[in-house]
């Protein structure tokens, strides 16, 4: 059936890992937008929720690095890194092998992608799911777009993924909501780590906001890396889901730098247009 | 050019805890299994997280390395900074895939 949700969030280490360090009232409106997403996920009442993130050389190197991975197993485990580095606690989450061999089935008629039946969650996909699913009861089926460097995905690849995954979608029983999660403009750990182009950002999101594919396309790494930091080219994990929601309009419930989390934080849910719409 | 090398090392030091504590106990023998170049072994060697940052190392290996060797975030930070100080700006990888 078509998605149930869709919607894109931030997925700093800093946003659980020094969250004394920002301030209190940026925090809390930031964990307050977070609260909101997790509540609108919850009443889409979706059986899984299919998060595109774009991690950090946790389970993917350069020696064997896939462009597109999709997770395919019942369980998975996270964060890979430091519990108090990151302020959140290894634990076990759910997965839906049969289901992710039903996506992937689909995807590959139109995108290839590597598949993974064991996969360690680092904050890319931690962070996201420490506030909208905190009690870990609703099964992930994770997907990576190589964001970490050349030779990237191109853009156009990361929309075709997410026309892809809305075809899986629509073809399938269950209720699935997406997440994409990165950028967007960051340097993370880097000397420029903290810096946070909001111009930049706030003109991706106006882009992002309409659905404007080829103004969403329009960007070359070149281009991105210099305005936004290598951490800007997740905004393919964006891309992604703009690809899944095409032909509707994304709402920002909240977008503010907060140089402590070295991002500039957002939530951002896509008004999914009713089913024959 | 080992960068490749360099940071496939540095990968497994932070995601394999064997290798991680074969490189606590005896750091020599397991830098040994890794084609690298005089630099390199020195910057290991060194633990000079900022000669690593100048030749090149992705943060996102970086900085758990650093961890690794007890720097808090604050003296990772500075470390890159001072590397670009003494040894000019990063040679290769993805921070210097656009010349300014």
């Amino acid at each position: 059936m078509p998605l149930v949700f869709a919607g894109v969030c931030s997925h700093a280490p800093g946003i659980t890992g020094r969250k004394n360090l920002a301030d209190p009232q940026a925090k809390s409106s930031f964990y307050s937008a977070f609260n909101d997403m997790r509540d609108a996920l919850r009443r889409s009442a979706p059986d899984a929720l299919v998060i595109v993130g774009a991690e950090h050389f946790a389970n993917f190197f350069m020696n064997n690095m896939p462009a597109f991975a999709v997770g395919m197993a019942d369980r998975y485990e996270g964060p890979i890194e430091d519990e108090r580095w990151l302020g959140i606690a290894r634990r076990s989450i759910p997965g839906n092998k049969e289901l992710s061999l039903a996506i992937i089935s689909s995807l590959m008629q139109t995108i290839d992608v590597a598949y993974a039946e064991e996969w360690k969650f680092d904050h890319g996909i931690m962070v996201p799911l420490h506030f909208l699913t905190p009690d870990y009861d609703l099964p992930v089926i994770p997907i990576n777009i190589n964001c970490q460097g050349p030779p990237l995905p191109p853009l156009h690849r990361a929309y075709a993924l997410g026309q892809a995954l809305r075809q899986a979608g629509d073809a399938l029983p269950a209720r699935i909501a997406l997440i994409g999660t990165g950028g967007i403009s960051h340097w993370p750990a880097t000397p420029n780590s903290g810096k946070i182009n909001e111009a930049w950002d706030r003109e991706f999101l106006g882009r992002w906001k309409m659905n404007s594919r080829d103004q969403l396309l329009g960007y070359s790494d070149e281009e991105t890396y210099r305005q936004g930091g290598q951490g800007g080219f997740e905004i393919r994990t964006f891309i992604a889901v703009a690809g899944a929601t095409e032909g509707s309009a994304g709402e920002v419930w909240y977008y503010r730098p907060i140089p402590e989390f070295a991002v500039g934080c957002t939530v951002g849910v896509v008004k999914l247009r009713p089913a024959g719409d | 050019m080992s960068l490749y090398t360099l940071q496939k090392l540095l990968y497994q030091l932070n995601r394999d805890p064997a290798i991680r504590r074969r490189y606590e106990e005896q750091a020599e023998e397991v830098i040994g299994e890794y084609e690298l170049s005089a630099e390199e072994l020195e910057a290991l060697r060194n633990r000079d997280v900022g000669l690593l940052y100048v030749i090149g190392v992705n943060g996102q290996l970086l900085m758990h390395y650093a961890a690794m060797c007890g720097m808090a975030w604050p003296d990772y930070i500075e470390a890159m900074k001072e590397g670009v100080r003494r040894h000019g700006p990063v040679r290769a990888g993805i921070y210097a895939m656009v010349k300014d």
